[in-house]
Parts: structure tokens; C-alpha cells; sequence
């Protein structure tokens, strides 16, 4: 891949606090463009891989680069071009969100119309209200707004929908998606996996620091080849069968009914099946080695 | 309300403005980061005129200190033609200087620290230096308006003089706004030290010694020697007598330690103090917590 559509390029992460082991040999590219997901449980190492991609924290060994830049390293021109939703905020309670909005455009080269902004993250009508007056949904979605605000080309999210409600994460799923048009580079992380199936092209399952697997949503843990089941149910009750051509059964099984199987089910595993074997298996590994 | 829009077409971008690298693009830079403070110490401010518990004990507390300390000690000070009341006014502007900036401004900044604020402006392309400009105005306001404040105070209630002449106003000004510039700075550096905004303790002690011993609670002059020397390494004992001798009448130049004013050794030791602790701030400061890693 070449260097300049590599928006983050990691080799060998590796971060630990005193004795515990945070980030352990992380390789990761993520091309311009792409939104991709950091899925693990509570503590896998998500948010200190993503800070350390921001620039908030240190790390002990590995190749880092972010949009070109050592995040180490990198200045004010560096900042212009990023945008970062952090997981917690408490910040400027007694001015309003309009304020905050203009305030921190300015510190941006090329900022996006503010108006736009309030628009986006649905808080126009609430453009005059101090931000310690919001829900907590709505402080998040000011969040967002000052983190699309510098029109960054390239995006960090950090569990962003958190106590949203699903109406809420719809249309902040529609905002990502209107993002991704504009070719703005995401890496967002989340435990919501119908969240990172939803949004991102690339799902990176981080679990005890470590990356246990990289593919797309559709793809990850062989889940595209994975037997399927099939199920219906006859005079005997409910039947399931897993086979590897679930085609082939549904047309035996149409056959042998004359027509329409009743109750007709054919699934593949879940996202979040995939994910769970893979914790399970990455686990009973750790704790073998 | 009318609010400016900050359209991408209004900030023209300052590579493109500055092609030339070297000088000038240093030159923008500056002025972006002074720009940008402007726009902190605005922020600063209307935060600081809403918080209404912090304005009203910032604008109270040195008056009611004045009041208690002159119902206590009425009269004049034999010989100088200057009464109690009017060189206490003296020592609670100072007070209020060194309270509004290297007081409060530690404690704020470690709540900001705290909070998230340092961590989300970390994430931004704002300079450091605007973030110190910013809190220094803020500092400048909320402190002129209570020196406003003890003035009517003590010009309604003690018969303190406001600076006679323009050379008095002159020297009222530049003694505060330095005073102002070099506490804020330390107080930015200081707050390294709190590691969270319920440890006033850390800040409140080192404060009321040095307000002992920098001659606010009695005369400077009738003070140990030993303390007026430890006095003299510190900047609130500088900023008192140089309010002193923008307030006070020129007979009191007599009482002080070196019987005149030192208006070129109170320059000196606070400029010093302002330029390190600019140094010492910009070295220093951190935008995490310790527990950030």
C-alpha cells in the first residue's frame, strides 16, 4: 500500500503501567478513507491504543505513523488536521453550546460553519443552553460536534455512542455514514457490535491488549464460510440442521413440503457469536502461554 | 445577540497568507497564538462573571478582611500621616493580586486538569502560550474589578486616597499588571503540585505565611528582621509597597525598610519573578494528570 493513502500505520505497539501489560505488539494500517473498528471488552486496550494514536499518551516500542506524523511529535499543523471524541468530558459548564462551538472554531484553519456543525449533531435548538444543562446524549453529541469541527481528515471516536438512544445512535450512525462520504479517515471504538457492523469496513478485535483478528464485518472468524443453519419445524417439532449448503437444504426441504417450510429459518452466525468464540479462544490461549 | 461567523472564508489560512517560511511565519504564528488568547481570555472571563459563588467570595473576601482589620486597629501610624485603615486597604489590594492569580488560578487549572479541559485543548492545534494568555486576562479582570471594589470600600469608609496624579496612576498600573503577569505565571507552574482541586490546603498555607510575613496584617517595617529578609525573596512584599507608595502620602516613603520607595528594586524583583515563572510555566506545565500516563 503506498504511504500516502495510509492515514495510520502501526507496527509493533507496545505499552504497559508498571507490570500490567496494556498494548502488546500491535501491527495495524488503516488506508484514507477507511473506518475502521476497534472492538474488545471493557479494558482490552482500545482506548490506550487509541491515545497513544492521538498523541495523549507515550508508548514503549513500535513504529508509529498518523497521517505522516509521529504522534509523539506532532505540532499544531497536526493537530489542525485530526479531530478527537474523547470517552469522558466535563468541561465548560456555564457556556453555552453555541459558544464552545465558536470558541473552538477558531482554533481550527479550516473549520466547519458552525450552524452546520449544531445542525449535524442535532443541537440546533439547543445552541443557547450551557452545556452542564445537557442530557447526557445531548453532551455527547456536542462532543462529536467539537471533534468534526476542524473538518479533520482523519477522525478518532472513542466510544462515542455511549447512553445514546437508539433513535439518537441512528441518526448519529447516518452523521458517520455522510462522514465517510466526505472521505474522512475514522477509527472509532466501540462494544457495540451491531454498531461496528453497521459503520465500519474493517472490525479489529482487540482482546488483553492484543489484536486477535482484522477483517471486515462480513468476514471476520471465517463468519462468510461458517456452516449456516437451517431451520423449520414439521408434525415432529422444530428441526435444525448446520450444513455448509443451505441452498441445497432449503430446496430439498421445499420438495419435500410441496411448496412453503414452515417456519423457515436460515442464519449464519452473528457478529457477535464470531466475537464471543473469539474472546473465549483468545483467553483459553492467553492463559496456556 | 449578534455572534461574528467564523467562516473558513473570514481566517485566511496562514501558510497559504505566508508562503515564505523563517521569520514571517514565526511572525504569524505569534500572532495567531496572541489572537487565540484573546479569544481564551474572553471564554475565561464570561465563565468566570457566571460562576456566581466564585465572583462573589473573589469580590468579598479581601473586603471583608479590610473591614475586620480596621474596626481592629483604628488611628494613625505615628509620624507618617497615614492611618491603619489606609495601608491595610494597601495590603488587601496585594492580597487580592497574589489571591486572584497564584490562588485560584492553581486550584482552577488542577480542576481543569481534573475535568477533561487541558486533555480536550491538548487535542487542538490552540498553542499553549494562548491557553497562559487567556487565564491571565481572566485573572486581570476578576483582580481589577475587586481592587475596584476595595478602592470604593476603602475610599467611602477609611479615607483612602485614590492615586493622586497621573505619575501615581502610573505607578498604581504597572506594579499591578506586573504583579498580575508574574503570579499568574507561577500559579499555572504551581498547579503542577495540586493533584486535585479539594487540596486548597497545598496552596492556602504557603499564603497566609507569606501574607505574614510580607507586612499585610501589620506594619512591614515593625516586622523581625529575619522575616522582612525572607519577605523580600517573594513577590507580595514588592507589590505592597509599591501600591503603598502609589496610595499612600510621600511622608510614608520614611517608614519603609530603605526609607524611600525602591520603585527600581520592586521592578526588578518582579520582573524577575514574571520571567521565571514564565519559564518556569512553560517548562513545566503539563496538560495530563498524573494518573494519565
Amino acid at each position: 500500500m503506498p504511504n500516502q493513502q495510509t492515514a495510520i500505520r502501526v507496527r509493533g505497539l507496545r505499552k504497559s503501567y508498571r507490570d500490567v501489560v496494556a498494548v502488546d505488539r500491535i501491527d495495524l494500517d488503516v488506508a484514507t478513507g477507511e473506518i475502521v473498528a476497534l472492538l474488545g471488552p471493557n479494558g482490552a486496550g482500545k482506548t490506550t491504543v487509541t491515545e497513544i494514536l492521538e498523541g495523549f499518551r507515550s508508548r514503549d516500542a513500535g513504529e508509529l505513523s498518523v497521517l505522516g506524523a509521529d504522534p509523539d511529535t506532532g505540532g499544531a499543523a497536526w493537530r489542525d488536521r485530526i479531530g478527537i471524541v474523547l470517552q469522558k468530558s466535563g468541561d465548560f459548564e456555564l457556556i453555552t453550546v453555541e459558544e464552545v462551538l465558536r470558541q473552538f472554531a477558531r482554533y481550527y484553519r479550516r473549520p466547519r460553519d458552525v450552524d452546520e456543525v449544531l445542525d449535524a449533531v442535532g443541537l440546533t435548538d439547543k445552541r443557547r443552553t450551557r452545556t452542564g444543562l445537557l442530557s447526557g446524549g445531548q453532551r455527547r453529541r456536542l462532543d462529536v460536534g467539537l471533534g468534526i469541527l476542524g473538518n479533520p481528515e482523519l477522525l478518532f471516536l472513542d466510544e462515542p455512542t455511549t447512553g445514546f438512544d437508539p433513535e439518537v445512535r441512528r441518526q448519529f450512525w447516518d452523521l458517520v455514514g455522510s462522514l465517510r462520504d466526505d472521505g474522512t479517515t475514522i477509527l472509532l471504538t466501540t462494544h457495540y457490535l451491531e454498531e461496528a457492523e453497521h459503520l465500519a469496513d474493517r472490525v479489529a478485535v482487540v482482546h488483553q491488549g492484543r489484536l486477535v483478528a482484522v477483517d471486515t464485518p462480513a468476514r471476520l472468524g471465517g463468519r462468510q464460510s461458517a456452516r449456516a443453519a437451517v431451520g423449520w419445524t414439521d408434525a415432529d417439532g422444530p428441526h435444525e440442521l448446520l450444513v455448509d449448503d443451505p441452498t441445497r437444504t432449503v430446496l430439498d426441504l421445499a420438495a419435500r413440503f410441496g411448496g412453503e417450510v414452515p417456519e423457515l429459518t436460515v442464519s449464519r452466525p452473528t457478529l457477535e457469536d464470531v466475537y464471543l468464540s473469539m474472546i473465549e479462544l483468545s483467553t483459553t490461549e492467553g492463559a496456556q502461554s | 445577540m449578534t455572534t461574528t461567523t467564523l467562516g473558513t472564508d473570514q481566517r485566511p489560512a496562514p501558510t497559504a497568507a505566508n508562503p515564505h517560511p523563517g521569520s514571517s511565519a514565526r511572525a504569524v504564528a505569534v500572532g495567531d497564538a496572541l489572537r487565540l488568547g484573546l479569544a481564551r481570555g474572553g471564554l475565561e472571563i464570561r465563565q468566570f462573571f457566571r460562576s456566581r459563588v466564585q465572583m462573589f467570595f473573589t469580590f468579598s473576601m479581601p473586603v471583608v478582611m479590610l473591614l475586620l482589620l480596621a474596626s481592629i486597629y483604628p488611628g494613625s501610624v505615628p509620624g507618617t500621616g497615614a492611618t491603619y485603615q489606609q495601608i491595610f486597604t494597601t495590603g488587601m489590594l496585594g492580597v487580592g493580586v497574589m489571591g486572584t492569580s497564584l490562588q485560584s488560578l492553581s486550584l482552577q487549572i488542577a480542576g481543569e486538569r481534573k475535568n477533561g479541559t487541558l486533555k480536550r485543548l491538548r487535542g487542538t492545534p490552540l498553542p499553549k502560550s494562548s491557553y497562559f494568555i487567556g487565564k491571565t486576562l481572566v485573572v486581570l479582570a476578576s483582580s481589577l474589578g475587586q481592587a475596584a471594589v476595595l478602592l470604593t470600600v476603602g475610599r467611602l469608609f477609611f479615607g483612602v486616597r485614590l492615586p493622586v496624579d497621573a505619575e501615581h496612576w502610573f505607578t498604581f498600573a504597572w506594579v499591578y499588571v506586573l504583579g498580575i503577569v508574574g503570579c499568574s505565571m507561577l500559579g499555572i507552574a504551581y498547579s503542577n503540585l495540586i493533584r486535585s482541586a479539594d487540596s486548597g490546603a497545598v496552596v492556602m498555607l504557603p499564603m497566609l505565611v507569606l501574607q505574614f510575613i510580607s507586612g499585610v496584617f501589620v506594619i512591614f517595617s515593625q516586622l523581625p528582621k529575619g522575616l522582612q529578609t525572607a519577605a523580600s525573596f517573594f513577590p507580595l512584599k514588592w507589590i505592597c509597597q509599591g501600591l503603598r507608595s502609589a496610595l499612600l502620602p510621600e511622608a510614608y516613603a520614611r517608614s519603609e525598610p530603605a526609607g524611600t520607595w525602591e520603585h527600581g528594586r520592586i521592578a526588578l524583583v518582579l520582573g524577575l519573578w514574571a520571567v521565571a515563572g514564565l519559564v518556569l510555566c512553560l517548562r513545566t506545565f503539563r496538560w495530563k494528570g498524573r494518573e494519565d500516563g
